[in-house]
């Protein structure tokens, strides 16, 4: 087998080596539930503390605002449902946008059925909210504005501490699901003033099937998952020892260096679409120029179809994602695409390709390079090439 | 996710290209949806001595439209009218339930250059009476 070259970090990353050693006595050697009272329970006990406090203390909340879920998914859910079903006596709007992740989005389609009422913020075309339509959305009723920290698929970043600013100042709540943005952006949940934050462990080099919610002190939301006293009564089930401590493992080693880290991965992203749109034509970048996720590089081709470019791809060994129908499993085309404008045929030959910790600049050469005859290729097979080529 | 045909058919795809003067050209899909077929036919007594297709689309709209092209390379044009989408997904070795349109789209390609050559030489063709080439394959899955 060819050499791989993963460039699909947003959707999951490698468990760093660290991170697994940290985990494995916990599966076989230091398994006892940390609910047991003898002293092989209390080791467990002790080793989900200790990551609850690394992971507070990374965000500046405390230790016991954090509650491990199976999951960003999950937290998005409970989050939103929560919230929902806690203060329903105070209101029954809540506030996103058109770009969340579907863990939002569908929650939120699920409490329109039970008589919710959710405003989808629009983007412009970077991706990027509207703060005076955010500002006069909010009525008397609002109980929660939900948006993400930073997009999945665009990498646009929004202005989380702006948006914070104005939940505070009406007295609503603020979740943001910061799945993509936790260990490759400082977070300082006072500063921006959020009070409920979700994240997964498997973006940030952690293993998958767990994460946390970060939930302020004093927020009102009410338990998704019941059955037990775990996670101070709050998300029922035996923790997850060996995901909470490789998590805990996770982010502590995400946060070291991340400035250095962050300005090589930049460099790789800049260079990436450099050599993108210096060498194919009828390309564009999706997303914020600038402020976008150190290591999202979103492009679209036009003229060709983003699942065959992505086939294409993975037979010279590249591993990308597409926010085509074909990828997605429906008709249309990514949502979050469609709403930065786009139209249905652009969008389908969009390529995203997210860099991580272990690229290189080679990779990244030989990215550009396979995409160079790639394109061409598709490109010539394609009616929608020649009837442009008719024009020129 | 595809068979070894799909990907063969989609890395090596047969008759890519367009014929100059072609006697049949049919052109289906559309590119909201992420798919567009395009046949060229060159046809002498009653038979298809050359085609050539060029499609936007994915693995296996690339894959179904070489597979069709070479089902009915040098078949009549009645043997290439008993072309269904179920035997062009069949000869792949089969599609996954999301992706048969693709199937459908190569069908009403064939049916579509047929159809265009049917009325430029005004020769009626059986089975293409009530063809629409419009017809929205998406909804047939």
């Amino acid at each position: 087998m060819k050499k791989l070259v993963y460039m699909d970090n947003s959707a999951t990353t490698p468990v760093k080596q660290e991170v697994l050693d940290e985990m494995l006595p916990y599966f076989n050697i230091k398994y006892g539930n940390p609910s047991s009272i003898y002293s092989l329970g209390s080791h467990s006990r002790t080793a989900v503390e200790t990551s609850r406090e690394k992971i507070g203390s990374t965000i500046n909340a405390k230790g016991k605002e954090i509650f491990f879920t199976a999951g960003g998914t999950e937290a998005d859910n409970w989050a939103i449902k929560g919230v929902a079903y806690a203060n329903k006596e105070k209101g029954n709007h809540i506030i996103t946008s058109k770009i969340e992740h579907h863990g939002i989005l569908h929650t939120c389609e699920y409490l329109e059925k039970q008589g919710f009422e959710i405003t989808y913020l629009d983007v412009d075309e970077y991706g990027v909210i509207d703060l005076n339509q955010l500002k006069e959305s909010i009525t008397e009723k609002t109980i929660l504005i939900s948006i993400m920290f930073a997009n999945n698929e665009i990498g646009t970043i929004q202005p989380i501490k702006e948006i914070g600013k104005i939940a505070k100042e009406n007295g609503v709540y603020f979740h943001t699901d910061a799945v993509q943005a936790i260990g490759h952006i400082k977070i300082d949940v006072d500063e921006l003033n959020i009070d409920m934050l979700s994240m997964a462990a498997h973006k940030f080099y952690g293993p998958k099937g767990i994460g946390a919610l970060y939930i302020r002190q004093g927020v009102k939301i009410d338990s998704l998952i019941t059955g037990g006293a775990q996670e101070r009564n709050r998300r029922a089930g035996t923790e997850n020892v060996p995901g909470i401590v490789g998590m805990g493992k996770a982010i502590e080693l995400a946060y070291e260096n991340l400035d250095e880290k962050n300005e090589k991965l930049i460099y790789l992203r800049e260079k990436l679409i450099k050599g993108i749109f210096d060498n194919i034509d009828y390309v564009r970048l999706n997303g914020h120029p600038t402020n976008r996720l150190p290591g999202n590089v979103n492009i679209c081709f036009e003229f060709i179809e983003g699942e065959s470019l992505l086939l294409s791809l993975d037979m010279e060994g590249i591993a990308g994602s597409s926010g085509s129908a074909c990828t997605s499993g429906t008709l249309d085309p990514s949502h979050v695409l469609l709403s930065i404008g786009l139209p249905h045929e652009i969008a389908h030959g969009s390529l995203r390709l997210s860099l991580g910790d272990f690229n290189t600049e080679d990779e990244v050469n030989y990215v550009v390079e396979k995409l160079i005859g790639i394109v061409a290729r598709l490109r010539a097979m394609s009616p929608l090439y020649e009837k442009v080529k008719e024009v020129r | 996710m595809y068979s070894e045909k799909v990907m063969d058919h989609f890395q090596n795809p047969r008759n890519v290209g367009e014929i100059k003067n072609a006697d049949g050209i049919g052109e289906v899909g559309n590119p909201r949806c992420g798919d567009i077929m395009k046949m060229y036919l060159k046809i002498e007594n009653e038979t298809i001595v050359d085609v050539k297709f060029k499609t936007f689309g994915c693995g296996s709209a690339i894959a179904s439209s070489s597979m069709a092209t070479e089902m009915i390379k040098g078949k009549t044009i009645e043997e290439a009218m008993n072309i269904t989408n179920k035997s062009v997904a069949g000869a792949l070795d089969g599609l996954p339930p999301i992706k048969m349109h693709c199937s459908v789209l190569a069908e009403q390609a064939i049916k579509s250059a047929l159809l265009d050559y049917s009325k430029k030489n005004n020769v009626p063709i059986e089975g293409l009476e009530d063809f629409d080439p419009t017809e929205d394959p998406h909804d047939h899955h």
